[in-house]
């Protein structure tokens, strides 16, 4: 039997990492998974939630699941805070008996982060990627310690042949970003990250990667702020270059 | 001291950090940290004791008139007095009260959170009361005369330069920039103090209902010299410090040192159970209880923000917080800083003067994953959030107009599929002036709030043709 998945790409994801969203359907076909994309899909509402606006978000909320309602299939994204938006949250802004509670409550069971789903759903650790490449890696928070994955992209790149993991000092501390807090409070962000930076060139590593669209932006921003050729990459880049590709796709920064 | 702010500037503030703040904050919280992962690492049974911790608080707050009730009747029994004080005011004229009755001259005092929230120290001091605080930490930041930074170093943000500084011209003694000697100073100047004050003054960690009695747990020995020298002892205490019996304050003494300092007990934890009893016993001629409510009650009436109350002020959260620790206490505006500060301060004094508070943070959830009571902070400031955006029943929305407006455009535009597409192919096509590298380095206002700090990733949104391709 294949497994049937449905994309969610996330509006971050959307707008500046198509060669993630890319990548994450070739790994998935790879691994023997089929792919749905349901066309309707916009914004999860996480950032007017985030901001206070619960009411705004409980719109966009109800047209998420409408949309991905449609299929019984699980939900896959390359972000660990709209997952956790969807799977935490979503159940939260509707009252409890309400049919909208009920379906936010199923369907929060089978939406998943990329990693959490290769790595608990499929059962798979070692994608058959090769990346010779010194890399360290920068845990999002809401991947870590909203969705508790703590082990899964690490398991992953450390089956990546040729990769070289250098540890990151104070690798689980927030870079900053934190949605809308980056531009209310764009000094407080800013010391944050560059104190995220320092420690990432410091690392001696070529290039840093994360899981989540909002720390590579705010990461990958601050390395060229701070004058360095060296990248931000998601989790997934790394995961679908192979000896075949050569490695990175040129994509976002 | 930390006069009730009627408008607290935390992004005003932020825009002009003294520069040795995040240095000085960051090596004390940092050596806490580490001690505390060290105490955690010795103890498999953590996390059972943090659930056990918080279902107690949560279990003291939910019957909390019982157990004050229970306090009170035993506190008296021990043969203390209590006084209730509604709001700061009460318990400000309640304590001024006591010590004009005892014709107090000089009080000393214990760190104390609760009299910081109450502003004690110019009440004392305008009633003619000379007032010196003993902790170290608080004792210089009062000759600083500012408010604590740190919910146990007060003056976690000051070097031992500065600290000498201040001493050779606040006390006018000779300082070197030398711990042990700077403590020598204090020690002596404090000294007299203790054996000619009438009043001693302290706040409290805990209340044990069962027996009456006050805990306070430090790492100087003048908590017991606070307590036991003058005739006179005032606590001020918060409601919800109050822990049904001694098996569960066991559980919340286990947890404080180690979360607050990464010590398995402090220094000094006393308990005192009333005034003494017989000549030549320890302690004071009276005792006096004053139970600050000062809007914990109100508090308690939210279910979600309820858990605020569970606080055992370990200042652990702060200490493991980056905004925090970039940004320092002061910025918090008043008494109580950190992610604790950010959910107890707009609570306290209301989401219009302390709005800015529930957004100071990046919702990072470390704080969260640390509490020893497990409170759910992030979840705490996103409630409080929608207070301030949207209102609800505890108070009116407070936000500007307009950034409710835009929010309602916003779900709108994202909400429609088609005009959420359209937008993804206008975007890159509209910014592409402002593209160089793959990158946009500066953007027209309000995208320069983001620009100023870093540039912005270039709009290039093709998945959607991508997978149409591809499936055709
Ligand atoms: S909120 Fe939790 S971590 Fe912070 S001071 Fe209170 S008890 Fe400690």
């Amino acid at each position: 039997m294949t497994q049937k998945v449905q994309l969610f790409i996330t509006c971050l994801g959307e707008q500046f990492y198509p060669t993630v969203l890319e990548g994450m359907v070739t790994l998935l076909e790879r691994l023997g998974v089929e792919c749905q994309f349901p066309n309707a899909q916009t914004c999860c509402g996480q950032p007017f939630y985030n901001s206070g606006f619960q009411s705004e978000a409980g719109k966009l909320a109800k047209t998420w699941l409408q949309t991905f309602g449609q299929s019984e299939a699980p939900i896959v994204s390359p972000s660990g805070s709209c997952v956790d938006m969807v799977r935490h949250h979503y159940p939260e802004l509707f009252p409890a008996g309400t049919p909208e509670h009920a379906q936010a409550v199923a369907i929060a069971q089978r939406t998943y982060e990329f990693t959490e789903y290769l790595v608990h759903v499929l059962n798979v650790t070692d994608v058959g990627a090769y990346f010779p490449h010194k890399v360290t890696y920068h845990a999002s928070c809401h991947g870590l310690r909203g969705l508790g994955l703590r082990t899964e992209a690490k398991q992953l790149l450390g089956a990546v042949r040729g990769l070289e993991m250098i540890p990151l000092n104070e690798e689980e501390t927030c870079c900053g970003f934190g949605g809308v807090f980056s531009v209310v409070y764009p000094e407080v962000s800013r010391a944050m990250m560059q104190n995220k930076v320092q420690n990432i060139l410091a690392s001696g590593a070529e290039m840093v990667v994360a899981s989540d669209a909002g720390c590579l932006m705010n990461i990958g921003g601050g390395l060229r702020k701070a004058g360095s050729s060296m990248r931000a990459v998601h989790t997934i880049e790394i995961l679908a270059a192979s000896e075949s590709n050569g490695g990175l796709k040129r994509g976002a920064q | 001291m930390s006069e009730r702010p009627t408008y607290i500037k935390f992004g005003e503030y932020t825009e002009h950090i003294p520069a040795n703040i995040p240095a000085a904050v960051q090596q004390a919280t940092g050596r806490f940290l580490g001690l505390r992962q060290m105490r955690v690492s010795e103890m498999p049974q953590w996390e059972e004791l943090r659930q056990a911790a918080s279902n107690i608080r949560l279990h003291t707050l939910e019957n909390l008139d019982f157990y004050l009730e229970k306090l009170e009747q035993n506190v008296r029994a021990a043969g203390g007095q209590v006084h209730w004080a509604a709001d700061a005011a009460q318990a400000r004229a309640t304590v001024l009260e006591i010590a004009k009755e005892h014709n107090v001259k000089l009080a000393v005092k214990v760190k104390s959170m609760a009299t910081e929230e109450i502003g004690l120290n110019h009440a004392l001091e305008a009633a003619g009361i000379q007032t010196y605080e003993t902790d170290l930490g608080e004792f210089i930041i009062q000759l600083m005369g500012t408010g604590p930074s740190h919910i146990i170093v007060p003056a976690v943000h000051l070097k031992k330069e500065e600290i000498a500084e201040l001493f050779t011209q606040k006390l006018g003694v000779e300082a070197p920039p030398d711990p042990v000697k700077l403590t020598a100073i204090a020690r002596a100047t404090l000294r007299e103090k203790f054996l000619s004050a009438e009043m001693g003054v302290s706040g409290g960690n805990f209340l044990v209902a069962e027996t009456g009695t006050l805990v306070i747990v430090t790492n100087e020995g003048n908590g017991r010299m606070c307590t036991t020298m003058p005739d006179l002892h005032v606590a001020v205490v918060g409601i919800d410090k109050v822990v049904p019996d001694w098996e569960t304050l066991t559980v919340l003494l286990k947890l404080l040192a180690r979360s607050a300092t990464g010590q398995k007990l402090s220094t000094y934890t006393a308990f005192i159970s009333g005034p003494r009893r017989a000549a030549g016993e320890n302690g004071p001629k009276e005792f006096h209880l004053v139970l600050l409510d000062n809007g914990r009650s109100k508090i308690l009436q939210d279910p979600v923000a309820r858990e605020t109350l569970k606080c055992i002020r370990c200042g652990c959260c702060l200490n493991v917080c980056p905004v925090y620790k970039n940004v320092g206490g002061f910025a918090y505006g008043w008494f109580i800083s950190g992610p604790v500060g950010a959910i107890f301060s707009p609570q306290i004094l209301g989401t219009e003067a302390a709005r800015e508070l529930p957004f100071a943070s990046s919702l990072c959830g470390a704080c969260a994953d640390v509490c020893p009571v497990k409170i759910p902070i992030p979840k705490i400031l996103l409630h409080l959030r929608r207070r301030v955006v949207e209102g609800d029943e505890f108070a009116p929305a407070s936000a500007p107009l307009m950034v409710r407006a835009g929010a309602k455009l916003g779900t709108f535009a994202l909400g429609v599929p088609w005009l959420y597409r359209f937008g993804t192919r206008l975007l890159p096509i509209f910014t592409a002036p402002f593209r160089k590298d793959g990158w946009m380095s500066s953007l027209p206002a309000p995208a320069n709030l983001w620009t100023k700090v870093r540039p912005f990733p270039a709009f290039r949104a093709n998945f959607r043709q991508w997978w149409a391709k591809r499936t055709k």
